[in-house]
């Protein structure tokens, strides 16, 4: 393998391999920033893949109340599954329970788009009748009374089949110190880009999965070649070095967006240096039999 | 491209109909066939060259100069592009328009915008009686569209209006949104008696209060609530003070408990 070093940091000649995926949005807003970000977190704690939690969901951004409909500060959060059936169904479980029950939240479309997902129109049954339908021009809205007064909800989200998911950054560095340096500031200007979305904790996964398992019942296992205490006793992709390993999953609303979000991770574990941060980036694939989506992290250098 | 134009030279001797000037029925023709298109309301025939000056132009943005109170229909079922009057006009102005913009520069009669479905009409002068409502026979008024009355509007406004919005930015007459089965309806001024009597669902928003509130209306209490700021930042872009209005606090009744009682009217307080 030709191996090449960008500022100290070596980059694997290797690509991520990623698959398409359904995608929808919401714009949650609340009377405070906090609350708006609470009702987000909460949406979109369990929701790091969509093998145990139905789908990958995460904040996108923060909205000003210059951005938002209703002029109150928002955060838009983006969901991705493997179907729109399942993408529905954690939509309004996901909106029911941690949405409409936070203090002061409304929620409304957060993508445009041809194909519609239901929001309010499947949360209303919540009013008991009480529940009041309000348009305006194209938009439409529906007022459910609530103990703090109503939750407001647009009867409609979009949803796009041009989503791209599994986007990820293998990151590897001499200590857990250095290599969670390395990922958080990876994590941190990902979370800038917008359009996309990181669903591990914090923006990061510390138990990278391959395919398989010796149990039958297991359909993924640990990363065996990825981890250090195995060196010696497995096929290891690290090297004498390497003691810790992160990885940073992306998904995006399209494959551009996950490249971009790839770019700017790439970039700024390199601006960190081997020193303080990781010393090799690598990538995850099937050995591109699997999915369509293909980034080569030769293609994406600062 | 300049709009296509209208212009009146002769005051007509009979009231007229002018809903064939509406863009999708006159784009295609010559100076010639539109000047043939007929407009009598009565045995006696007028067409539009007896009464009009025909400038020829864009017959998706028409004018029409010199209006009064006897041209009825004016934009009747217009679905695009944009009709301007300068002037009066007569009875059911834009009714069951279906899009496009119809702007009148002047006062309408009575049953403007009556059964519209979707667009946005703008009176800069009074509405008559009736603003949206059905004509005798049909069940529902208003479907869909937005119409802004700058001035005042008579009795019965938003009268069994189903959906869409009317915003009337001076005062309204007696018995604003009654029947309403659906829809929002906001009155910047002071509403006259009884307003939304007999109203199953919508919602009517009074800036100054009403002579008469009726009795079958219960009170919620005053709120800030979310929606009707959603509504004001959806209504700025037309009517800056219906939008001032939503903002301040309201008092809400529901009612009419006459019937099925899941209308609501807020009535503006001072803050």
């Amino acid at each position: 393998m030709r191996v090449l070093t960008v500022k100290g940091v070596r980059i694997d000649n290797t690509f991520a391999e990623a698959f398409g995926m359904r995608a929808t949005g919401v714009t949650i807003t609340a009377d405070t920033p906090r609350w708006a970000r609470q009702a987000a977190l909460t949406m979109t704690g369990f929701a790091t893949s969509v093998i145990g939690c139905g789908c990958e969901a995460g904040i996108d951004r923060e909205l000003s109340i210059k951005e938002t409909s209703d002029g109150r500060p928002g955060v838009r959060v983006l969901l991705f599954g493997v179907s729109t059936a399942e993408l529905q169904k954690q939509l309004t479980a996901r909106v029911a329970q941690c949405v409409l029950t936070s203090p002061g939240s409304a929620c409304y479309a957060g993508i445009e788009g041809e194909e519609a997902l239901r929001l309010g129109n499947a949360l209303r049954y919540f009013g008991d009748g009480w529940q009041i339908s309000k348009r305006f021009g194209a938009k439409h809205f529906w007022r459910i009374p609530v103990m703090d007064g109503e939750f407001v909800c647009e009867a409609t989200t979009a949803l796009t089949k041009k989503a791209v998911g599994g986007g990820n950054l293998i990151i590897i560095g001499r200590s857990s110190k250095a290599t969670r340096a390395a990922a958080e500031a990876a994590a941190a200007a990902i979370a800038g880009v917008p359009d996309v979305i990181a669903p591990f904790p914090g923006g990061i996964a510390r138990s990278g999965s391959k395919v398989g398992s010796k149990y039958k019942n297991v359909q993924a296992s640990t990363n065996d070649a990825y981890c250090p205490t195995l060196r010696g006793a497995v096929k290891t992709s690290l090297d004498a070095d390497s003691n810790s390993v992160l990885e940073i999953v992306i998904d995006g609303l399209t494959s551009d967006a996950v490249a971009a979000a790839m770019r700017a991770g790439i970039a700024a574990i390199i601006r960190l240096g081997p020193k303080r941060g990781a010393s090799r980036i690598s990538a995850g694939n099937y050995g591109g039999k699997l999915g369509p989506h293909h980034y080569h992290l030769r293609n994406l250098l600062p | 491209m300049r709009p296509l134009t209208f212009t009146v030279r002769n005051r007509p001797d009979q009231r007229l109909d002018l809903s064939p000037l509406v863009p999708h029925l006159l784009s295609g023709k010559t100076a010639v066939q539109i000047e043939r298109v007929e407009l009598q309301t009565t045995r006696y025939r007028v067409s539009v060259g007896d009464v009009f000056r025909v400038r020829m132009g864009d017959a998706e943005q028409i004018r029409i100069e010199g209006a009064g109170e006897r041209f009825d229909r004016v934009g009747q079922a217009m679905d695009v592009g944009e009709v301007v009057v300068d002037g009066d006009v007569g009875i059911q102005a834009g009714r069951l328009m279906a899009g496009g913009r119809l702007t009148l520069r002047g006062n309408a009669g009575p049953w403007a915008a009556s059964g519209m479905k979707g667009g946005v009409i703008e009176i800069l002068g009074a509405a008559d009686a009736h603003l949206g409502g059905p004509l005798a026979r049909e069940t529902a008024g208003m479907r869909g569209g937005i119409v802004i009355v700058r001035g005042r509007a008579g009795e019965r406004a938003g009268d069994r209006m189903r959906r869409g919005t009317i915003i009337i930015e001076g005062e309204a007459g007696a018995y604003a949104g009654g029947r309403m089965i659906a829809g929002t309806l906001i009155v910047g001024g002071k509403a006259g008696p009884l307003p939304g009597f007999l109203m199953k669902r919508g919602t009517i928003v009074v800036g100054n209060g009403c002579a008469e509130m009726p009795p079958t209306f219960v009170d919620c209490g005053r709120h800030e609530l979310l929606a009707m700021r959603l509504l004001a930042e959806l209504t700025q872009p037309h009517s800056k003070s219906s939008a001032a209005l939503l903002r301040r606090p309201l008092q809400r009744f529901i009612g009419d408990m006459a019937v099925l009682g899941k209308g609501e009217i807020f009535v503006g307080l001072r803050n």
